[in-house]
């Protein structure tokens, strides 16, 4: 306990770090451009980064700001399609941009290292773990073998995996996707780098699981010095592990700031909008009769039983948000409401009728009453389909319309989701992410609804997308009365939304009501430990979660 | 990308405007030499099995000289066949039937193994279980051989030929179109289809067909080579197109005496049959070269 304290403390005393002598990395007025179509798009404009020994800092900024072409151009990378135009790159003295490619090699892996996003598709499905973690010493021929992996095996003590001497021995498929991303780090650290870049090392990960990795990954990288770029699109996470933020917009730095002094006062509103969804929140509604009553669900995959006993009820005009991990049945509780996936016992009554179990056996004004979005809107939507056709099908289906009156009212929709007409014969491969998202409401919206359920909707988006389609949701329910059934794992969209809530863990409800209720003290096991993973914006979070959960509750164990 | 509503980005805005079709004339504009080339053949090959009529100097069938196997002259360019008829007129009019034939084979063949293939991607289970084991049995026996198994049967008439090789070649086409479609079928895309209560139709022509056309479309202009080469074989084997119909694989087998004698007019319908496979397979390339690069 003393030396977490005393390291933590560490980790504050050393801010910008100015005083000790020339930056580890450097990169003054980095200008890359990417290619698409034979057009020239900036990506970074002229960014300036120091990088001292020691020392970890935070890259944020939305999706296409550029944070992961700067992360690789510190590796002295661009990547295929794109062009490094100017500006200079130095890595310990050694210019990075000039060198030869075999000087760069030398250096990656051995003194400057890797983490990316996805750590299960960065290993070879078909090596040993082992293999894998000590390979960048096997190549650099920096210690003999055996040493390397000795060295692994305490990293994986200091990462927490468990069974450190043998856990090297599996194949990727056999550890966890938590436990890959740790064991991945290991992969990085194990030559003892200067510098190591974290490329949203944390992003796909549970926020359960994403406690554990990131208290993993700040703890080997206190003890070792290593300086780390950290890049993230989640302010909360990056304050947790950097010393200094910056953040980027469109290929500029907007702003530069030690982590405490960004979250106290941000300068630019820019960085303001970075926390957007956590402003958001929904008023209580008053009590409605019920649209949805879901009684007794009992459903499993073959001998996997994924869903035990569930009961909830949606009221009219209210949206009940249903929380909890990966594997939880979040999702497979909206396939059981939507028709497509068969239950074993239980019943779904709609508006005062009991639905037949599977969609084939429903009829179409049942289908159309209840609509379904999507998580993501990359699939979702037919790629070969114009906006125009994606929303008229519905329209002729459902309503009958067609010809001018099935285009005006395609308008309509595009209007009500704060779209122009002008996106009507656009392909989705032409519009952003959040604009998808809105075409897959848009597309709900056209059936006339009584129900949406939103599967997870906003959690592929960044936070300002996030709160543009979680603020059109609300308005939409105001306007139209809709119910909503909203899967999500966030508990700041459950904040923003919701009107009740329902937690599940392992396919058990552990917790319902009413969204104040249910998320104050006390709290059941479970909520208590969902509660206190959702990073706060606030520096000693994770210091504070560390704290309380010595001794008193793991993931891991929390088996029953 | 930033994403705001209203906003529109300024960058290509006028190819977003316009549709499919002016960006493939965009793409052909812009393809190498050799595909123009080779377009410039299947023109010209398309011109003759257009025009046939109106370009050879005699009839199809048409006996022009009394002197079989005539050499080439100004009047019989390619000279004559074993029974005194030009050569140069069969030809032309061999590229219809050839052609003709081929084109229709083929897309019967895509029609019937590709509906068969989507069908099975969709239902799985049991469907696609019975489909995919009749084809697998039809695929297990040598496809020239069946071929020639089911002509003797039922007769060598150019329906009869057309239906066996569509038949035949329909196995193969089932195999892509299924593999293509699976990974379709699972798609959130189609399941918002069915939970829409779209019917078998739509789901085949609207959600699922146009996003393996593509490769489907490279498939048609390699599938159409292997039919026409098949029916080529069967012709020089007497199984194919009857007399008197001129065909390429037929003219070939007719004249090959001639080649040992050091006349080289059997090597012509051979070399007719050689430039527009080799033609096509570089437009196909080609096409799946821009199809793939647009639609990511």
């Amino acid at each position: 306990m003393a030396e977490r304290m005393a390291t933590s403390l560490q980790r504050e005393s050393s801010p910008g770090g100015t005083e000790r002598g020339p930056a580890l990395l450097t990169i003054r007025n980095l200008v890359i451009n990417g290619l698409v179509d034979d057009t020239v798009v900036p990506i970074l404009r002229g960014i300036d980064l120091d990088v001292n020994r020691g020392e970890v800092v935070g890259l944020i900024g939305e999706s296409g700001a550029g944070k992961s072409t700067l992360g690789l151009a510190a590796l002295g990378i661009v990547n295929e399609g794109c062009i490094l135009v100017d500006g200079s790159i130095t890595f310990d003295g050694i210019d990075l941009r000039n060198s030869p490619e075999s000087a760069k090699r030398d250096l990656r892996g051995a003194r400057i290292a890797y983490v990316a996003q996805s750590a299960a598709a960065s290993f070879n499905p078909a090596h040993k773990l082992i293999d894998q973690v000590v390979e960048s010493a096997e190549i650099h021929k920096t210690e003999p073998r055996k040493r390397a992996v000795e060295k692994a095996i305490t990293l994986f003590g200091s990462l927490a995996l468990p069974d450190p001497t043998r856990i090297g021995e599996r194949y990727p498929h056999q550890v966890s996707g938590g436990q890959l991303q740790r064991l991945m780090t290991a992969m990085a650290m194990n030559c003892r780098p200067d510098l190591i870049i974290f490329d949203e090392p944390t992003t796909a990960l549970d926020v359960t699981t994403q406690v554990e990795v990131l208290t993993a990954i700040r703890n080997v990288v206190q003890k070792f010095g290593t300086a780390a770029i950290y890049i993230s699109h989640d302010l909360a996470l990056v304050s947790q592990m950097a010393h200094r933020i910056v953040v980027l917009k469109d290929g500029v730095k907007v702003e530069e700031a030690e982590t405490r002094r960004m979250l106290a006062a941000p300068e630019h509103p820019y960085t303001r909008t970075l926390w957007a969804v956590r402003s958001l929140e929904k008023p209580p509604a008053s009590a409605a009769p019920p649209i949805l009553d879901i009684r007794h669900i009992n459903a499993a995959y073959g001998q996997l039983r994924v869903l035990e006993d569930v009961s909830l009820t949606v009221q009219r005009g209210h949206t009940v948000a249903v929380v909890g991990e990966s594997g939880s049945g979040k999702t497979t509780l909206a396939r059981v409401v939507c028709g497509l996936m068969e239950v074993q016992q239980g019943e779904v009554v709609f508006d005062g009728t009991r639905l037949p179990p599977l969609r084939g056996a429903r009829n179409a004004d049942v289908l159309r009453r209840i609509q379904l979005v999507y998580q993501s809107a990359d699939t979702s939507l037919n790629p070969s389909h114009t906006v125009r056709k994606l929303l008229s099908r519905p329209l002729r289906l459902y309503c009958g319309l067609r010809g001018s009156a099935g285009n005006r009212r395609a308008n309509e929709l595009l209007d009500m989701i704060e779209l122009s007409g002008a996106y009507i014969d656009r392909y989705p491969s032409e519009l952003s992410g959040g604009q998808k998202q809105r075409i897959s409401i848009a597309r709900a919206l056209a059936a006339n609804p009584d129900l949406i359920v939103c599967d997870e909707v906003t959690s592929s988006l960044d936070q300002v997308v996030q709160e543009g389609i979680l603020k059109l949701l609300m308005s939409l329910q105001k306007e139209l009365s809709i119910s909503y059934l909203f899967i999500t794992h966030d508990l700041a969209t459950v904040n923003a939304i919701a009107d009740e809530v329902a937690v599940m863990h392992r396919g058990r409800v552990v917790r319902v009501g009413e969204k104040n209720t249910v998320l104050s003290p006390p709290f059941d096991g479970y909520t208590q430990l969902l509660m206190s993973s959702v990073p706060q914006m606030n520096p000693d979070w994770l210091d504070g979660v560390i704290q309380n959960r010595v001794g008193v509750i793991t993931p891991a164990r929390f088996a029953k | 990308m930033v994403e705001m509503p209203h906003t529109t980005e300024g960058s290509s805005r006028a190819e977003r405007t316009s549709g499919r079709r002016s960006r493939f004339s965009y793409a052909l504009r812009k393809a190498p030499l050799n595909v123009k080339l080779c377009f410039a053949v299947v023109a010209v090959y398309l011109f003759a099995v257009f025009f046939a009529g109106l370009i050879a100097p005699f009839g199809e069938s048409e006996l022009v000289s009394p002197e079989p196997f005539g050499p080439w002259n100004s009047v019989n360019l390619l000279g004559t066949d074993q029974l005194g008829r030009d050569v140069l007129s069969r030809l032309i009019y061999g590229a219809r039937n050839s052609i003709g034939i081929a084109v229709v084979t083929t897309a019967i063949a895509f029609l019937l193994g590709g509906t068969l293939g989507i069908i099975a991607a969709l239902f799985r289970g049991w469907v696609d279980q019975v489909v995919a084991r009749v084809i697998d049995v039809f695929m297990a026996i040598p496809q020239l051989i069946f071929a020639l198994m089911l002509l003797s049967i039922f007769g060598t008439s150019i329906q009869n030929l057309i239906i066996i090789i569509a038949v035949l070649d329909s196995t193969r086409v089932f195999r892509l179109a299924r593999a293509l479609a699976m990974n379709v079928a699972v798609t959130d895309y189609v399941e918002s289809a069915q939970l829409r209560g779209e019917n078998l139709l739509w789901l085949i022509a609207h959600e699922i067909l146009p996003n393996i056309r593509p490769i489907l479309v490279a498939e048609f202009g390699l599938r159409f080579c292997f039919v026409f080469l098949t029916i080529s074989s069967l012709s020089f084997l007497g199984l194919g197109v009857q007399p008197p119909t001129a065909d390429w694989g037929s003219m070939v087998r007719e004249n090959a005496s001639l080649i040992t004698f050091g006349d080289l007019t059997p090597l012509v319908p051979a070399t007719a049959i050689a430039v527009i496979t080799v033609a096509i397979n570089f437009i196909v390339d080609w096409y799946l070269q821009i199809s793939g690069a647009s639609n990511g």
